[in-house]
């Protein structure tokens, strides 16, 4: 029962930014219910056939002033609640990790000291760690609920978060600010570990300078933002293994096996809606053709070619 | 003038033309008051219908019967027909234009054919909307708030839509203009400032707000175009621009709108109450002041849309302050409504109905408000459901309630018949669960962490979505019940008296429906407003 219950924050945000809701709500719950029962009680009160002839109240303004001073005071309270709990998370301590954060349509990409690109945000559980953050396109926003953290990720600027995570475990990364087709489907992993797992996991990437030409361009174009490497499912089919296997896509909704060869990734790039793979919908994935340059689509063929099974 | 002037209905012919077009020439304010509602008669329901849409879409994760490219669509064409279209105008241009005049003792509004004229602008600017839905390389999919620069990048009817909201801005500026002068220059003798009901109190503040706020969003949408047209750097980075920027423009106006929408509203609840609790308005001087201290102090806030979009820590402590602030005089006005029910004689008519629920779903919208002004909660809260759920709290809550309110209030002036009230009834309790359902477990779900505008969510959101979905339905299914027995009413209704509810403003003391020039000798104001002794 209660030795169950998790007391641990899952960020060192989440007990100030929970207090502030605590103390808004506190209050605002107390005058809806209150001032409802009264308008009730008076409209039951007061009905026409109990109450024939009204009666007409002089104005007070002792009331009045009461009324307009004590909401003033409630609402400095919950400013102030909001201030404290808010001016920290503007304040980065100087030991913070750097994590270099790039959005684009539609994806999240996380570069760790040493190049290292990941398309999670993993990280060792109880360091201070700031997102510096920019965007590649359009505005963005990266919103990490369980940690109470969410700032915009605007063209032009960089800008930033931090916070201390606290708590192991997978949390939703989502973005909160509209931008475009795949919106909703804008979404990555912060993956809580130990320390020494987080170490054995940096060392395991290896440096973006050592990538393949063919996966560097896919990284531009944020395919890996849809389509990942390690066999989870995205918003489209994952390229573990891709090459030669059989795939049941729709041709204008008609269900057809196709064996995976260069010509198709050529047109899966090229007319994605042309061949759609089973449990995918059409219409998610824009055209390249024109996009990436033929020589570039043909180098990441090239690249998917070699992807492994496991 | 000695000789009397025979009774003649406004709705009756009186132009030299006959049918729809004695209509169109018509620069009697009850007229276009009544044109411009049935135009927004009309963008409501599409803009209902399109939320109904989004509602199905959503009623179980991945697509149910669109692709996101069509959802985007839709809640971006949802929102400008709804923003623009139909809260901005709603009730000034509805009920402003159909009782303002009568209510401060004047023929009509000062300027009638620039009045007309407004109407005009309005249905080309809702001609030009609807057009860029159909036209250009397919609806504009950037939400009503046209953020740059996916707004000045996507290849979609962007120019068509922001400029229809161009055109609709400078019917607002007109309208606001028009009534400015009226309530300064019109007002019946003996009618001294605090002598003048709430109502025109409120539109008069509105007003103001329409006049000095809306070029703000009329340039900035200018800047857009010619970003898109001539590559001018105003907003996009890779022409040099600053995103922020078009943020801050676009909430310099879009905010204040806000008030646009709910000041007038909580105008027309100030009529309301004191008629069906037969008491005098309490608090009268607070709130005709509280409106001016919103529409000023409004102003000042526009930032609180924007905490985490990369401001300064300074702006967003200010603009956190000064929201709080803004928040005093709303809470003013809703004790003086209570406490004008305190020892009044309260019929419980369709009209008061609608006010006790608008009181109740406004408060809710405040007061969840409260948390998006205090920065630390809004980090959690912006940009997700709960946002969408506060907004149509305050919006359809308030505004839209309100304006159910104010047409079961005055549509016996308005045609001189009566709907009938048990059916009205019934509909008011529908649309009020209905609404609940459809909106309340949107805070829910944007506390859980649902970002909106996403076509499609994670699975621990379903129930909530569903459970929205269902209140959706409840809620058309309300709406369709009310829209039918008022039709019913203006058919075959029950004729109604001058003053059915015992109301003490002037529009009381005139024919049902009213006649052409409303008085037939000017009237005299000498005592206060709402007074039953």
């Amino acid at each position: 029962m209660f030795t169950t219950y998790d007391p641990q924050y899952a960020s060192n945000m989440v007990e100030g930014v929970d207090t502030a809701f605590m103390v808004i709500f506190g209050i605002s719950f107390f005058f809806l219910i209150g001032i409802t029962a009264v308008m009730i009680w008076f409209i039951i009160r007061y009905r026409r056939n109990k109450h024939p002839k009204a009666i007409q109240v002089k104005d007070n303004p002792a009331l009045e002033i009461t009324w307009t001073v004590i909401p003033t005071i409630l609402v400095m309270i919950m400013f102030y609640y909001g201030y404290i709990a808010f001016s920290p998370m503007r304040d980065v301590p100087s030991d913070a990790r750097v994590v270099k954060t790039v959005a684009k349509m539609w994806s999240w990409e996380f570069e760790y000291p040493g190049n290292k690109l990941s398309s999670e945000l993993v990280l060792p559980i109880n360091e201070p760690v700031v997102l510096e953050m920019v965007s590649l396109d359009v505005v963005h926003s990266l919103f990490i609920s369980a940690f109470r953290v969410k700032e915009d990720v605007v063209p032009g600027v960089t800008s930033y978060m931090w916070f201390i995570p606290e708590r192991l475990g997978n949390y939703e990364i989502l973005c909160t600010e509209y931008c475009g087709l795949n919106h909703s489907f804008m979404e990555s992993v912060a993956r809580i570990v130990t320390r020494e797992q987080f170490d054995t996991w940096l060392d395991s990437i290896p440096a973006a300078t050592n990538l393949d030409e063919g996966l560097v361009i896919m990284r531009n174009n944020a395919c890996t933002g849809c389509h990942s490497m390690d066999g989870t499912k995205l918003v489209g089919p994952s390229f573990q293994g891709i090459f030669g296997r059989t795939e049941t896509v729709l041709i204008d909704g008609t269900p057809t096996q196709v064996t995976v060869d260069s010509a198709y990734l050529y047109r899966s790039i090229t007319d994605p809606d042309y061949e759609v793979a089973e449990g995918y919908n059409r219409g998610l994935m824009k055209s390249y053709k024109g996009v990436i340059q033929d020589k570039d689509i043909q180098t990441i063929v090239q690249f998917l070619m070699t992807l492994q099974k496991e | 003038m000695t000789t009397t002037i025979p009774y003649k209905s406004y709705l009756e012919p009186h132009g030299k033309y006959r049918g729809l077009l004695d209509w169109l020439t018509s620069t009697d304010h009850k007229r276009i008051g009544l044109m411009y509602m049935y135009a927004i008669g009309v963008f409501f329901m599409i803009g209902v219908l399109l939320g109904l849409l989004m509602r199905i879409e959503l009623f179980s994760p991945g697509e149910t019967i669109m692709g996101p490219q069509t959802y985007n669509g839709i809640f971006t064409v949802h929102g400008v027909i709804m923003i623009f279209m139909v809260v901005i105008p709603g009730l000034s241009a509805v009920f402003g234009n159909l009782f303002m005049p009568i209510m401060i003792g004047a023929k009509d509004v000062a300027f009638p054919k620039l009045n007309l004229f407004s109407w005009y602008i309005f249905i080309c600017g809702a001609i030009l909307a609807v057009l860029s839905q159909f036209t250009g390389n397919g609806p504009p999919d950037t939400g009503w708030t046209f953020y740059a620069p996916y707004s000045t990048q996507t290849g979609t009817n962007v120019i068509m839509a922001v400029t229809a909201a161009f055109v609709l801005g400078f019917s607002s500026i007109l309208t606001g203009l028009n009534f400015i002068v009226t309530i300064h220059r019109m007002r019946a003798p003996g009618m001294t400032w605090f002598k003048m009901p709430l109502f025109p109190w409120a539109l008069y503040s509105t007003a103001w707000i329409q006049l000095l706020a809306t070029p703000i969003v009329g340039i900035t949408l200018l800047m857009l175009i010619a970003e898109r047209l001539f590559k001018i750097g105003f907003f996009d980075p890779a022409l040099g621009g600053d995103p922020i920027l078009f943020q801050h423009l676009f909430w310099i106006y879009s905010h204040p709108a806000v008030y646009v929408m709910i000041l007038p509203a909580m105008g027309v609840i100030t009529e309301i109450i004191p008629t069906f609790c037969q008491r005098k308005v309490f608090g009268y001087k607070a709130i005709a002041l509280s409106s001016i201290a919103i529409a000023g102090v409004g102003y000042l806030v526009w930032g609180h849309h924007m905490f985490t979009s990369g401001m300064s820590f300074t702006a967003r402590w200010v603009f956190s302050f000064l929201t709080f602030v803004v928040a005093v005089p709303s809470a003013i006005k809703v004790f003086s409504w209570v406490a004008t029910m305190y020892k009044g004689s309260i019929a419980l008519k369709t009209p008061f109905l609608y006010s006790v629920a608008f009181i109740f779903l406004f408060m809710i919208g405040g007061l969840t408000g409260l948390s998006l002004g205090s920065l630390a909660t809004d980090v959690h809260v912006h940009d997700t459901a709960y946002v969408v759920a506060h907004f149509h709290y305050i919006i359809f809550g308030g505004m839209g309630f309100a304006f159910f309110a104010a047409l079961h209030y005055w549509f016996p002036k308005m045609y001189g018949k009566m709907y009938n009230q048990r059916i009205a009834d019934i509909a008011w309790l529908i649309n009020f669960i209905g609404f609940n359902i459809l909106y309340f477990p949107q805070f829910v779900l944007g506390l859980q962490g649902m970002p909106r505008r996403y076509f499609d969510y994670l699975p621990q959101f379903e129930t909530g979505e569903i459970l929205s979905t269902i209140g959706g339905f409840i809620l058309f299914a309300g709406l369709i019940m009310m829209i039918t027995n008022l039709i019913n009413g203006y058919r075959k209704g029950e004729k109604a008296l001058d003053n059915p509810w015992g109301g003490s403003t002037l529009e009381w003391t005139i024919p049902s429906p009213p006649p052409m020039e409303n008085f037939d000798t000017p009237p005299v104001v000498s005592n206060e407003p709402y007074d039953y002794e």
